[in-house]
């Protein structure tokens, strides 16, 4: 379980996270979403370490990450997978070299126990025979899958993954929510996923944390937010015509 | 005070930097990968700028002795002196300034914002480490070799242009390189190239990897290091050659 305590952070007197507490649950699809500029992405960058926090704490199965020194953050970071927004592939290795990093930095596997993982997990996320294709020949929803196979090649306690489904179409959306659904029940991870898509919410959202202008807002699941009468939440979810005629036919059938 | 604020973290920088590598294997192989980019790749044009360089420095001298008194082997000597103690060292520096320079400060820089070096943070490992060290250790070791290859096509260039042009004899041009040599200029040279390999990889480095933004900012942290290794070259040029040679 990750966990953080009243946490804070600002920049240059500009406080973007206030007072945030919220839990983050293993086997679950933990959810962090809001409006653009909301914080949810300097939430996420607190969480995993990429920025330091001003006040308060986080923890990793009772561990303190805040009051950790370099070395100690280290190896909970060796726990982590991260899926970033773009992929974040390296453009100077292909598929196979990107898949095997982690596994070449932190184990002393031969090279065949190695190549044996990395078809594992590229099989896992349904990509075969693209093993030599270099980060630029790969459609996004390819490198989304890539950087899903190589954030889980080591097995990690813990993933994080920060807008998934941005620059993708529907359907490869979904093909990427189920694929981290599926993967988190799987390995029993702790998955936290940053999203402001709706199919997101509906679909993979085991508890939500809605973030508005800095603060803890709303949190929930799946079930109880399509319900909520909290106005912010209605405002950010059914604010497009679809939503909205999404929103009036529950309540029609109510 | 700003330039203070950069020689802070470019310090800071540089202690990451020079910390034992995650895993030595993964670190050798990347050493023999920049000894390729920055060393390997930079020789056909050092080649080229070297011999025009030779050539110009001789004829030149050659142009400037009016004296029948002057022996015609000064040439040959000159070309020598001028091409070791100045002209491969300074020049292949600012050269390399552009070429290894502008390529570091780019490759990092699009890592930074394509997040490609948070992923490597995330995963535990240190990237300043990671990506920086073996490019400021391959630099410093591949550069020397570069200067005194750029030596011999230098001195190679000068004596085709003299004999050539006819106004030094082969016999005479090599008379005056092997003229009252001493050791200690080619020591010097390299101790200027290692400097200055230093300066080019650290501070390019530097810029790429706090790049913030895009593909702009990108650009511009290329410049800015092309630039600021350029200056910095020019400066340790005149301080190391006080320490040295006075």
């Amino acid at each position: 379980m990750i966990e953080a305590r009243n946490i804070w952070k600002s920049f240059e007197n500009r406080d973007v996270i206030q007072d945030i507490t919220v839990s983050f649950k293993p086997g679950k699809a933990n959810l962090i979403i809001g409006r653009s500029g909301s914080g949810k992405t300097v939430l996420m960058k607190c969480l995993i370490g990429l920025m330091d926090i001003d006040r308060g704490s986080i923890l990793y199965d009772d561990r303190n990450f805040s009051s950790m020194n370099r070395f100690e953050k280290k190896l909970v970071r060796q726990e982590i997978g991260m899926l970033f927004q773009g992929g974040a592939l390296f453009d100077s290795m292909n598929v196979e070299q990107n898949v095997m990093f982690p596994l070449s930095m932190f184990t002393d596997w031969e090279d065949e126990q190695k190549l044996e993982r990395v078809n594992f997990c590229l099989a896992r996320v349904d990509l075969k025979g693209v093993n030599h294709l270099m980060p630029s020949e790969l459609s996004g929803g390819m490198k989304k899958r890539v950087a899903i196979a190589r954030a889980i090649v080591n097995q990690p306690k813990y993933l994080f993954c920060d807008e998934p489904n941005s620059g993708l179409d529907p359907q490869t959306s979904l093909v990427i929510d189920s694929l981290i659904y599926e993967i988190t029940q799987e390995y029993h991870m702790t998955t936290v996923v940053n999203t402001h898509d709706m199919n997101s919410v509906i679909g993979i959202g085991d508890t939500i944390a809605f973030i508005h202008n800095g603060k803890l807002w709303w949190t929930g699941d799946k079930e109880t937010i399509l319900e909520t009468d909290n106005p912010e939440i209605n405002q950010f979810l059914f604010s497009s015509e679809l939503t909205g005629k999404f929103k009036s036919t529950l309540q029609k059938q109510k | 005070m700003n330039i203070f604020w950069h020689i802070g973290k470019y310090t800071l920088l540089m202690k990451q930097v020079f910390t034992k590598p995650d895993k030595q294997k993964i670190y050798y192989r990347q050493l023999f990968i920049e000894f390729q980019n920055l060393g390997i790749e930079s020789m056909g044009i050092v080649a080229i700028i070297s011999v025009f360089m030779g050539a110009v420095v001789a004829i030149q001298t050659a142009y400037n002795i009016d004296s029948p008194l002057i022996p015609l082997s000064l040439v040959g000597y000159t070309t020598r002196q001028s091409v070791i103690l100045e002209f491969s060292p300074t020049i292949i520096g600012l050269i390399l300034a552009g070429k290894v320079g502008s390529r570091i400060a780019s490759e990092i820089g699009t890592m930074r914002v394509t997040e490609q070096i948070d992923a490597i943070e995330i995963m535990g490992i240190n990237p300043a480490n990671f990506l920086i060290a073996p490019k400021i250790n391959a630099a410093m070791m591949i550069n020397p070799v570069i200067v005194i290859y750029s030596m011999m096509f230098s001195i190679f260039g000068g004596w085709v242009a003299a004999v050539s042009t006819g106004v030094v004899t082969s016999a005479d041009f090599i008379k005056g390189v092997q003229l009252d040599f001493e050791a200690f200029t080619i020591v010097y040279a390299l101790i200027k190239t290692i400097v200055f390999a230093f300066i080019i990889t650290s501070v390019s480095a530097y810029h790429g990897y706090y790049t913030e933004g895009g593909a702009l900012e990108v650009g511009r942290a290329s410049t800015k290091a092309v630039v600021q290794s350029s200056i910095l070259i020019i400066l340790f040029n005149l301080i190391l050659t006080q320490l040295l040679l006075l």
